[in-house]
């Protein structure tokens, strides 16, 4: 075998051009070449300890896959990665990587990391071109489990249990299957294609996939029992888009982030002649500073704005986002205006046509200057409004993108399901709920959060459901 | 896949469709709505349920032709096919324990006023019933009023059937008049409803409002139905998809609703005209 690389850098990861990005919303990373990905693979020290795996939520055996590939066994490298993850192709792409198993990597002590998320992604993308392989559907056990929703947790936890040999439904309430990472996650960084690949992959492990079912409405968790199914987990994801209850949210043109990205991506308003509505160009303000409003600042550069900004009440050390979306988001000429807070949303009115179309649509923004003042809680600085420093920004279009509340709907319609103060269903380490067989967890369970803990916490679920239902 | 059993043309714009969806069917209340999308790659539209039939498992929707979604849906025929049908949403309209009700229906509102008239008369409720149309050719379900509806007022705006003026004018006859009712239900433009409001204000008369604005999920996902209501001076955020579709008319503000509800007036015609283009003339 060849000599590990001892390169202090990782193999850059190839990109479309920032210009042309930049009004596209074809994938921004382009993926390493098989020769790259080798070279890559063979930067692996192969741990005896394996730090990164502790870094994963949900343990993928990562040295192990690198071999694979550094032998060129990249099917065989894929075959090691779905033990552990029912995503692969999504996790290569969205996984915050560089806090998690990267962020344990020995190389990144001295240099940087092993490209452990580009290494993942490499293989589920070579995998979904080049192999032909149906995977076996395994023996059924008889057991049958309900899923409610398709996200990343609900995929997660359907996979570990369908390759037991449960049979397991999925019932999701959109007409598409994938939850955020269809709705919310856009296409350049996470094209629907591969959402789509993944779901046919469960989907020929024996998965039921149930669109257009809402449950706590269509059908309830009781009714679901029912029905015939053994143990129902729940991973029905963030809720309700939070407001800053400032005045003029109401206006033409204030947009929540999940509006917006739904728009966007589930019903596919960035095409040249959409169905469905949104509105592009001008001048645009995203409130926040997470990944959620990357996304949307990104999304609306895309569909035609002249010019977008992000709007964040603290500093560039404290804003939540990924670093790799946020120098993308910079390279395509996004502004951060940072340490800045809305006041107010300002709208048009003409006092002399009270038809005038105009009336009622966002013109500007008032904001004030913060200055971060003594850590909260959570020993974050807490910013502090500087008296008398408001000023105004000329916005046609204001999204908000400060976070969701728990969806009410599971909650109100099943009888005691316990839930915690803000909303979220209260779960034991096993994703156990207050109700007997029912286990929830990602957004629904934590509010807003990653894809990979959402995944982690199915993967937690499939286990504790498969010791319950096989005892 | 979802299939049309039946279609019938109400009038020159209205058009009622039914459609096999068993869950559905099975579980839809008065007052709630389902959403449809028509075919792959098209808009999610909300639509109140206009009645059930459990028996055979089909959902009655009744719809203005207004966009180019509305206009697709119009040219379906029965035996066809809908892409995606997905209820019932929001909270059922709150009928427990009223004896006396007025029911005002405006325009293609009547389609969920209907049902919900016929609930209150099947629970021994005395009803009223006051329908309002633009003209007589706009006219639909009069028979199905009548026959659940202890008074019924027919109203349209240029008195070309009925009773000549808005409905309005009845209701306040009739509170004028003394009439006590337990509850005035209104389901109709926005500014037919802000009227009704402000018509029984004086009474005290409680009145319960549905509205209707644009959604996508309709789950409680997105927020872009949020309304405002003005709650003890307090300026509440509500979503009409899981806090409604009806709310207390007294608190909605309409004027916020009705500007709102103009978001993609242009996209909208320009979306009809495309359509039409496409399709011809409804009911042809």
């Amino acid at each position: 075998m060849a000599k590990t690389n001892m390169s202090p850098s990782r193999n850059v990861m190839p990109t479309q051009d920032a210009k042309v990005r930049a009004h596209n919303f074809d994938e921004v990373a382009l993926g390493y070449s098989e020769a790259t990905a080798i070279d890559e693979a063979m930067r692996c020290l192969n741990c005896k300890n394996m730090p990164c795996v502790d870094g994963c939520p949900v343990k993928i055996r990562i040295p192990e896959f690198i071999s694979k590939i550094k032998e060129g066994d990249f099917e065989g490298a894929y075959q090691v990665i779905t033990r552990s993850s029912s995503l692969p192709a999504v996790c290569g792409r969205v996984c915050p990587q560089e806090t998690q198993c990267e962020s344990r990597c020995v190389r990144g002590i001295k240099g940087e990391s092993v490209g452990i998320g580009r290494l993942e992604r490499f293989v589920a993308d070579w995998h979904n071109t080049f192999s032909t392989e149906v995977p076996a559907r395994p023996v059924s056990n008889g057991h049958r489990v309900a899923i409610v929703g398709s996200g990343p947790s609900g995929l997660t936890c359907a996979g570990d249990l369908a390759r037991k040999g449960y049979e397991v439904t999925v019932f999701e309430a959109l007409h598409t299957a994938g939850g955020v990472l269809v709705y919310g996650i856009p296409e350049f960084r996470l094209p629907k294609r591969i959402v789509a690949k993944e779901v046919e992959a469960l989907r020929q492990l024996g998965v039921k996939i149930e669109t257009n079912v809402v449950i706590g409405k269509t059908l309830t968790v009781d009714e679901l029992f029912e029905m015939g199914y053994e143990a129902v987990f729940i991973g029905s994801g963030a809720g309700l888009p939070n407001f800053m209850g400032i005045p003029g949210e109401s206006l033409k043109g204030v947009y929540s982030a999940n509006e917006f990205l739904t728009r966007s991506n589930l019903m596919k308003a960035y095409l040249d002649e959409p169905q469905t509505p949104i509105m592009k160009g001008g001048r645009v303000a995203v409130v926040g500073g997470g990944n959620v409003a990357m996304d949307a600042a990104r999304t609306a550069l895309r569909l035609g704005a002249e010019k977008v900004y992000i709007v964040y009440r603290r500093s560039m050390d404290e804003l939540p986002a990924r670093r790799e979306e946020v120098e993308n988001a910079k390279e395509e000429g996004i502004e951060f205006s940072l340490l800045v807070s809305p006041t107010e949303i300002l709208g048009y009115s003409n006092p002399d046509d009270r038809r005038d179309p105009e009336n009622g649509f966002v013109k500007g923004m008032t904001c004030i200057r913060m200055e971060l003042g003594e850590p909260d809680e959570r020993g974050r600085r807490r910013p502090v409004a500087v008296e008398g420093s408001e000023f105004t920004i000329d916005v046609d279009t204001v999204i908000m993108a400060i976070g969701t509340s728990p969806n009410p709907l599971i909650k109100s319609t099943t009888e005691g399901l316990e839930v915690n103060r803000r909303g979220g269903i209260v779960v034991n380490e096993d994703g156990l709920t207050s109700r007997n067989a029912v286990y929830a967890g990602g957004d629904a369970v934590t509010g807003a959060a990653t894809v990979i803990s959402a995944m982690g916490a199915g993967k937690t679920a499939a286990r504790a459901i498969d010791e319950a239902l096989s005892r | 896949m979802y299939r049309i059993v039946d279609k019938k043309v109400l009038n020159t714009a209205v058009v009622q469709l039914q459609i096999e969806a068993p869950l559905v069917a099975n579980k839809a209340r008065p007052g709630q709505f389902i959403i449809l999308r028509v075919d792959e790659d098209g808009e999610r539209i909300p639509l109140t349920v206009a009645g059930v039939n459990k028996g055979n498992g089909t959902v009655k929707i009744i719809f203005q032709v207004v966009g180019g979604t509305t206009k697709k849906l119009s040219c379906k025929e029965a035996g066809e096919y809908i892409q995606d049908f997905v209820g019932p949403l929001g909270v059922a309209t709150r009928l427990d324990g009223l004896r006396k009700v007025c029911v005002v229906g405006g325009g293609v509102g009547c389609a969920i006023a209907m049902p919900i008239a016929q609930t209150l008369h099947e629970m021994g409720a005395d009803v009223t019933s006051i329908i309002g149309f633009r003209s007589r050719d706009l006219l639909i379900l009069e028979d199905e009023f009548r026959a659940c509806s202890n008074t019924l007022r027919i109203m349209t705006d240029d008195g070309s059937y009925g009773e000549h003026g808005n409905a309005t004018v009845p209701l306040k006859e009739m509170l004028e008049a003394g009439e006590k009712f337990d509850q005035i239900i209104a389901i109709g433009p926005l500014i037919m409803m802000k009227f009704v409001v402000a018509t029984a204000k004086p009474f005290g008369t409680p009145v319960t409002v549905s509205m209707n604005p644009i959604m996508i999920d309709g789950t409680g996902m997105c927020g872009g139905c949020r309304l405002t209501l003005n709650v003890d001076g307090e300026r509440v955020t509500k979503f009409a998809c899981v806090d409604g579709p009806d709310f207390n008319g007294y608190e909605v503000d309409f004027d916020e609703a009705m500007s709102r509800g103009g978001m993609y007036g242009v996209f909208e015609r320009h979306a009809y005209e495309a359509t039409c283009n496409l399709f011809g003339k409804v009911g042809e």
